[in-house]
């Protein structure tokens, strides 16, 4: 790490005020089409059309601003944000910070995929269906399962999709009454917690044992006829695999309920290891994670939610099938649990993780599964040379595509806490890292997961920024604490705004109420 | 494994000289050992069915081109379809933007290192509060349907109650997706749909029913506006009245875009507002454009029980600069697990960028007058729909969306709808099954796009279809 | 800006007992004897530990403190700026003077207490400011069950520091006071009790980097798990509620008093009695149907034979261990990093009937599959 320099970063810092302050009165940024005369003439004012009392009385308060200045705006604030591309993402892990061909967002543009509309007759949407039951294919082919939907919106979604498709199976069995109980372990991701809650189960939650595996004891010891299923992650967010994940799903299933295998975390596994092989029930992909849709700061995402035969009745409506000829649309499915998106799901994910399973092929896969374990592995042997970094759990235990590293003794030893490093790293050109999902059950934690997109050198560069970190941390504590330096802001004053009804200000109005009219008195 | 190099331009490791050094530095012969873990009988022994790789990038978008080239466009056909995914003009400046690197791919990172991500957001957050008439707006979830269902649960939580009136002229799917979120009913915290029916002759609520059927039981009165089936409700005060008298919440759903010329539901007391901004600049994109978000009251418990992310500004410790935090993060699924409230998670964050841009460059001006251009459209399309013999058009107010009636005709909306395919045209969306009670009628949506050639294209289309 | 108080307390001789083999150190035979076997004080290396990591804002703030061995030469020798109050007898340190030097700080109203020492310490520091002002515990002593003490010294420090120092996310909560019977324990019967509680700072950190703590969210968890509680709860059914302030969450809801430090029954929603000790309990529950509703009580996790010795294993055996509830907030259970469950009923063959799993309640319809030991 001795020899790795450094970037000499700076965010880019315009100091842009607010789209609300800018422009001048009068100012357009664009003009919309106007109806014809004829239009006009015959249909009379636009006010004419509309009761009285459901006309807007005054315009909306929004700004002015010239086209130009709109754009010169938001370029400015994209630069001023890091994202993906910029910045080496390795820090944001359960993520899969993976390279988004920029081929695919070409595609996604085009007027082929961008100006279709979802209920246009089959005929005239042949291609996206192929494309979606393409993927289909391949994805059975990757996990084992035996049907898949594309309809959620997202990973969590797909996780929800799951707990309404476990109700409806008991249901349907008239079992639902009494099987009212969804075990879930703390290391998956909070989703799979959450959802089953919405759905009205009651959920019990499982601790790691002292190796961080769910406890098997624990689990027989809670399994009961009230079980309605299990939905939980491997390699959980540790990057631990379960070696012993079929005797969970024995467990559960020999009480009579379902199990759900959340492969946010399935870059590793590619090719390698399947969800059905494991005698899970029902899986998910993470499309924008594993399958290289881009994130899009939070969305538009997919989750391709697959299930074994004996579900697929109840997935949602409709699936995309093939008659031999033509692809349609599936609805006639009686038991199905209905709608959880409007229309098909976001398909522009599904076109671009067809692309990209496309470029790769079979062989392409495995190595991406590799890659990112190889990558994984080479950096842990990095980031463990670090003082006051560690490892909990499963001591001498390979860990597949992540790992959640401690920094409890840089804490303890220095004050400085994982926080505080994340703010730190920044300045060396790299986006922070991830923590951890809550609750911290390892303290100080910070998840890398360093993809197949990145190189050697690329980690290297992040062990070092690490390293260079920890090593401020020891001679300079508060320094550290108050990082970082190099952004386009500086140190927010007063977190209470983040709990205080009276301080918090979630749009522009609010924040005038709040503090403007204080300055005017 | 290493027999034959696989050098992929997305994986750089994939040099086999470079994976050897990797290697070695972690001190194992080769990448089979780092699966260790993995027992052999759960691994996948085979070699995956999978197509030959297209490594090439030319001949993969060739490939992928070749597909997608058997899909029709919204502009090869002139589209009537809406229903929820509505066709606008999307400025090219909102495109430019949202295809930006550095918006595409943000993800997760901090205020400091995606500042601007934070400020485009805030930026949402505030142009849909004037837009709305309300303080506070949500991080987006994934549509209109999970908004309206997550702002029903939202009442059910704050009033203490469960159940909840909605309209009975709602979008089949939206009402499935709301049903789903609010549990079967042998479940403990189920929440009961009760419906409300409309009027006849206008489409609109039935006040008299609404005063039936609310009761201290009712957690939330929710409407459309305009419906599902494109009508103006303007029965609002009442019913937003009769709903505060009974201690329920007023929740509104709306189609964000004709909120220039229409009285922004703030104004006539809706607690909370939800709705899709996918008309304000986001391309129709088979569906891939929604975005659902939730508004509400800048009050303590509302803020508690939402269950999206919720942004505030902050101040920085250097005069006059801004910082973004999460507001009251812990009672996210992100913060408590199973405790939080329902569920967060990626759904839909681009759109809000786009949203704001498209805000941004509208104005005051460009909102008023892209709704005027849009109601005359479609009251102009109907207008002259209403005139073909044999067609009815039902409901008095249309803003962007209306009913044709093809009873008079002796066709189903299928047959219609197949030969205005011969038109290059794409009919309304069927409402035969969903709405039996309307007969044969299909649901036509006319926005801003539509020139009056276009309708006059359609009108004539239709003289034909129907002879 | 103004400059923060911080209130040092060293009890110099906590913590000397251990070291010999005398478990504790009160009471002056005791320590006469641990002086005679060569004990050294602890608290003043550990208040040291401590006191280092405050170095950094060391600018920010005043340190008052009593004289010499209680805190004076501590602060002094790091170079803070120290008011010394109060007097003392050096080398004759008592109870009484950790009680003072308490309440001289709270008359002066610091910022927090920063003390040295073990359960009895705790005690002294809770007799003189109970809820008053924020306290935080450098663990020096042999014996530590209240929770009122960091897990390190150096973590104590690490945690006044962010406390004193503005921008950080620190908020306060409650943490117990309990000590046991030293006497009893130095004849290996152990003997704890609750004695109340006090106000410490408390960290959780939170996704956001600006995200303030979650005492709020500590009240919710709280009123979650009474929901669950009384909501099932059953007609003509017995419930016997355990003392804490999670226990209490269930009073609240019920709009029935309280008993904090000890045990409350109630039927039907009404109470039944109140502060009940082992022999009431037994009398009530003598032939009807009943459950015990407990939680965590101090730092080392136990849920029964400690604070709680009402529900005694003969209560136990009467109401069948089948009808317990546990009951504790994700993040005290949490707290305890992974180490089971605590129970010592005093009869062993209990103690390995409650070992096991248990579905801890952490909320409406939430559970925690935690495991019990003894």
């Amino acid at each position: 790490m001795k020899d790795i320099k450094l970037k000499r970063y700076h965010g880019a810092s315009w100091a842009e005020p607010l789209i609300m302050e800018l422009g001048r009165k009068g100012e357009r940024g664009i003009i919309p089409p106007k109806a014809d005369q004829e239009v006009r003439d015959t249909v009379g004012e636009a006010s004419s059309l509309i009761p009285s009392n459901m006309q807007r009385k005054e315009d909306a308060n929004l700004p002015e601003v010239s086209q130009y200045h709109v754009l010169q705006h938001y370029l400015r604030l994209s630069q001023e944000t890091m994202g993906m591309e910029t910045g080496i993402d390795i820090g944001e892990g359960t993520c899969t910070m993976k390279y988004s061909p920029k081929m695919h967002e070409q595609l996604v543009r085009s007027d082929k995929m961008a100006a279709l509309h979802p209920l246009q007759p089959e005929e005239h949407l042949q291609g996206i269906l192929e494309i979606t039951y393409q993927l289909e294919q391949f994805l059975k082919e990757i996990s084992g399962m035996h049907r898949f939907s594309f309809q959620p919106g997202g990973g969590s979604h797909a996780v929800y999709t799951n707990a309404c498709v476990m109700r409806k199976y008991h249901e349907s069995r008239g079992e639902l009454e009494q099987r009212d109980e969804v075990i879930t372990t703390i290391f998956s991701h909070p989703c799979d917690a959450a959802t089953p809650a919405t759905a009205g189960f009651k959920v019990i939650t499982v601790m790691p044992d002292a190796n961080g595996y769910p406890d098997l004891d624990a689990l027989k010891a809670v399994v009961s006829e009230r079980t309605a299923g299990i939905m939980f992650t491997n390699p959980e967010d540790t990057g631990i695999y379960n070696p012993r994940v079929a005797e969970y799903v024995k467990v559960v299933h020999d009480a009579g309920g379902l199990c759900f295998y959340d492969q946010a975390n399935a870059n590793g596994i590619l090719g390698i290891a399947r969800a059905f092989d494991a005698g899970f029930d029902a899986c998910h992909f993470n499309l924008h994670k594993t399958f290289s849709s881009p994130h899009g700061c939070e969305g538009p995402a997919g989750g391709a939610y697959g299930v074994r035969e004996e579900l697929a009745p109840f997935l949602p409506v409709p699936l995309v099938d093939f008659d031999g000829e033509k692809y349609f649309l599936d609805y006639d499915r009686p038991l199905s649990i209905g709608k959880i998106r409007s229309f098909l799901g976001n398909l522009e994910c599904v076109m671009r993780a067809y692309a990209w399973i496309m470029s790769l092929g079979a062989d392409g896969l495995r190595t991406v599964a590799e890659t990112s374990v190889l990558n994984n592995n080479y950096l842990d042997k990095l980031l463990m040379e670090i003082k006051g970094v560690s490892r909990p759990y499963a001591e001498g235990k390979r860990r597949l595509e992540q790992v959640r590293y401690s920094l409890e003794q840089l804490k303890e030893e220095t004050g400085v806490g994982t926080e505080d490093v994340r703010n730190r790293i920044i300045d060396f050109g790299i986006q922070g890292y991830w923590m951890s999902h809550h609750p911290w059950i390892v303290a100080e934690p910070f998840t890398p997961e360093p993809c197949e997109t990145y190189s050697k050198a690329d980690c290297d560069y992040w062990a070092a920024a690490i390293h260079q970190a920890v090593k401020e941390a020891y001679e300079n504590p508060e320094f550290v604490m108050n990082a970082p330096y190099n952004q386009a802001i500086g140190k927010i004053k007063d977190p209470s705004v983040a709990e205080d009804p009276n301080k918090w200000a979630m749009t522009w109005r609010a924040y005038q109420k709040k503090y403007r009219k204080k300055e005017r008195e | 494994m290493e027999k034959k190099a696989f050098v992929h331009p997305y994986i750089p490791n994939s040099v086999p000289e470079v994976r050897e050094e990797m290697l070695k530095a972690i001190g194992v012969e080769s990448v089979e050992e780092l699966y260790a873990e993995i027992p052999d009988h759960l691994r996948f022994k085979g070699k995956m069915n999978l197509p030959e790789a297209i490594p090439s990038e030319y001949e993969l978008k060739r490939h992928v081109e070749g597909i997608l080239s058997k899909n029709t466009t919204c502009k090869e056909y002139l589209n009537f379809l809406g229903a929820g995914c509505w066709q606008h003009y999307v400025p090219a400046v909102v495109d430019e933007i949202v295809n930006r690197s550095e918006f595409l791919t943000a993800y997760c990172g901090g205020t400091y290192s995606d500042l601007g991500k934070f400020q485009a957001r805030f930026e949402f957050y505030s142009l849909m509060g004037e837009l709305l008439n309300l303080d506070v707006v949500s991080e987006p979830t994934y549509d209109w349907g999970t908004a309206a269902g997550l702002s029903l649960r939202m009442a059910s939580r704050i009033t203490g109650r469960n159940e909840v009136l909605v309209p009975k002229i709602i979008d089949g799917d939206r009402l499935s997706i709301i049903k789903n979120l609010c549990q079967p009913e042998t479940m403990s915290h189920h929440i009961a749909v009760r419906f409300v029916d409309y009027r006849k002759e206008s489409g609109l609520l039935d006040i008299e029913d609404l005063k039936r059927k609310i009761s201290s039981k009712t957690a939330a009165v929710y409407i459309e506006n305009p419906t599902y089936l494109g009508c103006i409700e303007n029965q609002v005060e009442e019913i937003s009245r009769i709903a505060k008298e009974n201690g329920a919440l007023f929740i509104v759903g709306v189609d964000p875009i004709s909120l220039g010329i229409l009285v922004p539901p703030g104004d006539y007391g809706a607690d909370i507002v939800c709705g899709d901004i996918q008309p304000l600049g986001m391309h129709i994109l088979c569906g891939g454009g929604q975005s659902g978000f939730i508004a509400f009251r800048d009050e303590e418990i509302y803020a508690a029980e939402c269950p999206l992310a919720l942004y505030s500004i902050a101040h920085t410790d250097q005069e006059g600069q801004y910082g973004y935090v999460e507001v009251l993060a812990e009672r996210t699924s992100y913060g408590l697990r199973d405790k939080g409230k329902d569920w967060v998670g990626t759904a839909s964050g681009l759109w809000t960028i786009g949203a704001a841009v498209y805000l941004s460059l509208m104005g005051p001006q460009g909102m008023r007058e892209v709704g005027e251009t849009i109601i005359q459209n479609a009251n102009y399309a109907k207008k002259l729909i209403g005139e073909i013999d044999g067609i009815k058009t039902l409901f008095d107010s249309t803003f962007k969306e209306f009913v044709i009636n093809f009873d008079g005709v002796g066709k189903t909306v299928k047959e219609i709808n197949q030969a205005l395919e011969e038109y290059q045209i794409f009919g309304g969306k069927d409402l035969s099954k969903e709405f039996p009670e309307f007969g044969n009628s299909a649901l036509y949506c006319v926005t801003e796009i539509h020139s009056k050639s276009d309708i006059h294209k359609l009108v004539s289309a239709l003289k034909e279809v129907v002879k | 800006m103004m400059k923060k108080n911080l209130g040092l307390i060293v009890n110099p001789i906590a913590g000397m007992g251990g070291k010999v083999g005398l478990k504790g150190s009160d009471g002056k035979e005791i320590l006469q004897k641990a002086i005679s076997l060569g004990a050294v004080p602890q608290s003043p290396a550990r208040a040291i530990l401590a006191l280092e990591k405050l170095k950094p804002i060391r600018d920010r703030i005043q340190i008052i403190t009593y004289p010499g061995q209680m805190g004076e030469n501590e602060a002094k020798s790091l170079g803070f700026h120290t008011q010394v109050i109060g007097s003392i007898v050096e080398g004759q340190t008592t109870p009484e003077d950790t009680e003072n030097a308490a309440k001289e700080m709270l008359k002066r109203k610091v910022d927090l207490i920063l003390f040295a020492g073990g359960d009895g310490t705790a005690r002294n520091l809770y007799n003189a400011v109970g809820d008053q002002i924020p306290v935080l515990g450098i663990p020096a002593g042999v014996k530590i069950h209240s929770g009122v003490y960091a897990n390190t010294p150096a973590n104590a420090g690490n945690l006044a520091a962010k406390f004193l120092s503005e921008d950080r996310k620190i908020r306060l909560k409650e943490a117990e006071v309990m000590d046991i019977d030293e006497e009893a324990f130095r004849q290996d019967r152990v003997s704890a009790r609750l004695y109340g509680y006090m106000k410490i700072p408390f960290e959780r950190n939170l996704v956001q980097s600006a995200k303030a703590g979650s005492a709020p969210g500590e009240a919710a968890s709280v009123e979650s798990i009474a929901s669950h509680v009384v909501q099932n709860m059953e007609k003509d059914c017995l419930y016997i509620i355990g003392p804490g302030t999670t226990t209490r969450g269930i009073m609240e809801m019920l709009g029935l008093p309280n008993t904090l430090l000890g045990v409350d029954v109630v039927c039907n929603k009404q109470l039944v009695a109140s502060d009940a000790n082992e022999e009431m309990l037994l009398k009530i529950v003598d032939g009807r149907k009943a459950k015990i509703v407990v939680t965590i009580i101090g730092g080392q996790g136990y849920i029964f034979g400690r604070g709680n010795q009402q529900i005694s294993h003969k209560v136990l055996r009467s109401v069948g261990i089948e009808n317990i509830l546990v009951i504790s907030t994700e993040s005290k259970l949490l707290g305890l990093k992974g180490s089971p469950l605590l129970v010592d009923t005093g009869d062993l063959e209990m103690d390995k009937k409650l070992a096991g799993y248990k579905k801890v309640i952490t909320g409406l319809n939430k559970y925690i599959a935690y495991k019990v030991a003894y």
